[in-house]
């Protein structure tokens, strides 16, 4: 039996997805930029996606902007406003939990003369709303907060923080990385304040190299790469059709259920998060209820390598991650789990769990297993 | 502007009668390596000379990069080759090469002549004479200095006319396949795959073994270990890796062996295992990454009591090195970069906080009778569960 339960590292390209992506490849594969019918026929394809994209988030098909993925739509995003709103300031605020391509994102603005100020945040991962206040100022141009956090789940406050933040002062531009949260959460960016939101296809069943970015009309924004023109030259180069038509086919099939799969993913949590209480030396890090998503739980096991536990798993063909993916390619302990108060030694013992809309309950249950078999394994063999 | 490579070797020219035996490993290893670069080759050996020639358009860079892979080679030499056509033709063709190799540059230079066709109309200090002066007349901005030139400005007379005078230092050493095969034990640290490149070096065809412990090390640990294989044989030649699984082994030590002795006895184990592997395949000897006192398990004490096991010859070429002069090799060859790879060996599970640093061997032996009841088993099991990779 396999349990692949690092969703969120990606997600299995759904059929239909898959098929799509095919055709336009095979069949319809014209330049949306080509005046002849094979290039109309292409740019069907966006047109299309733009359309459902606005309607899913009740905004206008102008504000819609396709990517390669969610780490560039958040470098569009940041830097983007950054560089066209510096007159009206050079202070950029975030949290301390985010995705490297926020992080470094701004590490680099900061190099660039930019004042930046990473929030910090409760135990269960949660941002300080006081902090915020406190750290929003006239020459505040942008806020970049993710909605739902990529290694323990915590939802943040979304629409209180873009209320403190036009509170302070209505010019200052609100962006949410939504990477984790996109397919999982209705959102609509004009109900809640938000005026630019990153979204990534694979994240959602969809191919990789897919990605959106919502951009309030409104907003000042400069692109970040030069070329063509395409897509108002925000985004230059030609439109990823056969990713296009992909990311919009995997999100309608995402919301078509949203919400009767939504309860079967926290069911499914409960069902995980029950069993994880009832193996000794075990603590699960941040909220676990609805109130956190409902497909990501970090659970800490006492003297057991985080690696180690994670290929005694592969052995049994149970997939998961140790923090985040796209970190555990080098051994830094994670920083979401430092910014929560982890205890030192459960740092490097945390593994995550991410689950999809296409995750069985026997995946749930053998993996359940595999840990009450694994785990008393494992700590016979600790270091002394 | 080059057609050709004379090679030239060191030591192999010492060896008395089957000096034969030296230069056909050196050509066949040649032919290997230039069957991956983009052109045809020819390959002559000729009185104590090897050249390859390029059949039409051909990668330079490409050659030049392979050539300097084979061991052996001591220095690649990109030559004219001319017709003979007398002395007035030489000295055009020798005007020529100096104007298109050095051009304006202030430079001192020195014309060197061997005469192997007995039948040119000059003697050679004539030919060094002669050219030298057409030389100086050509370009005002070459002086002679025949001390130290700049430039060694070598004529060789034979059938052909040999026009050189760069050499591009090849890694010297013996060729490959002219002094049997032995038996690297490849962890995916920095220095044992340094240790297999240096005694290839001297002509040693190369087994390797590599100890996987899942799930403590992990499929990417591994795949590490494949790709520092692969950069070996780069200059190696096709290596055979042997994937020996240590799991059981290192746990059965961990139950029933004294903490701070768990490395040894380990090493010990896997010493035992390789020497297996080494006389099932063939090899004369073992080959570590071992460098005196550079961990607990490398003092001498220590490589003592790992040693105790061995019958076969272990050959440590790092042993009296520093850590940096290792790593000065490793990024010389490229596997530094894979070696610094984060994959841990997860073995550090089993490293002891304190292990012994002067062990003694009698109390290892000692301390290894605990294991008498099943260890041969699992080392049975161990070398017939082996998994072999061809790295070509």
């Amino acid at each position: 039996m396999q349990a692949y339960l690092d969703n969120s590292a990606t997600t299995r390209c759904m059929e239909c997805v898959a098929e799509t992506v095919m055709k336009v490849m095979k069949e319809d594969y014209g330049n949306p930029s080509s005046l002849h019918a094979k290039g109309i026929e292409a740019e069907k394809y966006v047109k299309e996606a733009k359309k459902f994209f606005a309607g899913n988030l009740k905004v206008s098909e102008k504000e819609i902007y396709f990517t390669s993925g969610g780490t560039e739509s958040n470098n569009i995003a940041i830097i983007g406003t950054a560089m066209a709103n510096r007159r009206a300031g050079k202070h950029l605020i975030t949290s301390r939990i985010e995705h490297s391509s926020v992080l470094n994102t701004m590490k680099y603005l900061e190099e660039q003369g930019f004042r930046v100020t990473y929030l910090p945040v409760d135990t269960d991962g949660i941002i300080c709303l006081d902090a915020l206040k406190e750290a929003l100022c006239e020459e505040t141009i942008l806020v970049s907060v993710m909605y739902v956090n990529n290694e323990i789940g915590a939802v943040q406050p979304v629409d209180e923080i873009a209320r403190i933040v036009r509170e302070n002062n209505p010019e200052t531009l609100f962006h949410v990385d939504a990477i984790q949260a996109y397919g999982k959460y209705r959102i609509y960016p004009k109900r809640e304040g938000i005026d630019l939101l990153s979204v990534s296809g694979h994240k959602i069943h969809g191919p990789k190299g897919s990605g959106l970015l919502y951009v309030n009309e409104k907003v000042k924004i400069r692109p970040v790469m030069f070329g063509g023109g395409q897509q108002k030259g925000l985004r230059s180069g030609t439109e990823n059709v056969p990713g296009i038509a992909g990311i919009a086919e995997a999100a309608r099939a995402c919301y078509r259920n949203l919400d009767k799969e939504t309860e079967r993913l926290y069911v499914l949590k409960e069902r995980f998060v029950e069993g994880i209480r009832r193996l000794e030396g075990t603590k699960i890090n941040g909220k676990s209820g609805r109130d956190s998503a409902p497909h990501i739980v970090s659970v800490s096991f006492r003297d057991i390598r985080s690696e180690v536990l994670l290929h005694a798993l592969e052995e049994k063909g149970i997939y998961v991650s140790a923090g985040a993916a796209c970190s555990s390619n080098k051994p830094s302990v994670s920083r979401t789990l430092q910014s929560i108060g982890a205890e030192k030694e459960l740092l490097e013992s945390t593994l995550r769990f991410s689950f999809s809309f296409e995750t069985a309950e026997e995946e749930i249950d053998y993996c359940l297993e595999a840990l009450s078999e694994l785990l008393p394994v494992l700590r016979r063999y600790v270091r002394r | 502007m080059f057609q050709a490579f004379l090679i030239k070797y060191g030591e192999i020219g010492v060896k008395g009668k089957n000096r034969y035996v030296f230069e056909d490993a050196l050509v066949a290893r040649m032919k290997q390596v230039l069957c991956g670069v983009d052109g045809a080759f020819r390959i002559t050996k000729e009185q104590g000379r090897i050249y390859v020639e390029a059949e039409g358009t051909f990668d330079y860079e490409e050659t030049v990069r392979a050539l300097q892979r084979v061991f052996g080679i001591v220095g690649i030499c990109p030559v004219v080759i001319a017709e003979d056509q007398g002395v007035e033709a030489l000295a055009q063709e020798v005007v020529n090469y100096m104007g298109r190799m050095y051009g304006k540059e202030t430079k001192t230079f020195k014309v060197h002549t061997r005469r192997a066709n007995k039948n040119f109309p000059m003697e050679s200090m004539e030919v060094n004479a002669e050219l030298g002066g057409r030389i100086l007349n050509a370009f005002p901005n070459l002086t002679v200095d025949v001390h130290k030139p700049d430039i060694m400005l070598h004529i060789e007379l034979r059938r052909n006319i040999y026009i050189y005078s760069e050499v591009i230092p090849g890694p010297g050493g013996m060729p490959l396949g002219t002094n049997g095969r032995s038996m690297l034990l490849l962890s995916g640290g920095i220095d044992s795959p340094v240790a297999g490149y240096m005694v290839a070096r001297r002509g040693v065809c190369i087994d390797a073994v590599y100890f996987h412990a899942p799930p403590y090390t992990s499929e990417r640990a591994k795949q590490k270990v494949v790709d520092l294989a692969k950069k070996v044989a780069e200059y190696a030649g096709s290596i055979r890796l042997h994937v020996i699984n240590f799991t059981d082994i290192q746990m059965y030590i961990y139950d029933e062996c004294p903490r701070d002795e768990l490395t040894i006895i380990m090493r010990r184990y896997m010493m035992r295992i390789a020497q297996q592997l080494a006389v099932d395949t063939g090899c004369l000897a073992l080959i570590t990454g071992e460098s005196i006192g550079q961990v607990a398990s490398q003092t001498v004490p220590s490589l003592a009591a790992t040693n105790d096991v061995c019958l076969l010859p272990v050959f440590r070429p790092l042993i009296a090195f520093d850590k940096e002069d290792i790593v000065t090799i490793a990024k010389k060859i490229d596997t530094y970069e894979t070696s610094i790879l984060p994959y841990e060996d997860c073995c550090t599970t089993f490293v002891a906080k304190h292990p012994v640093t002067k062990p003694r061997v009698d109390l290892i032996r000692k301390s290894e009778k605990a294991l008498s009841e099943k260890i041969g088993e699992l080392v049975s099991e161990a070398l017939a569960s082996e998994e072999i990779i061809e790295i070509l």
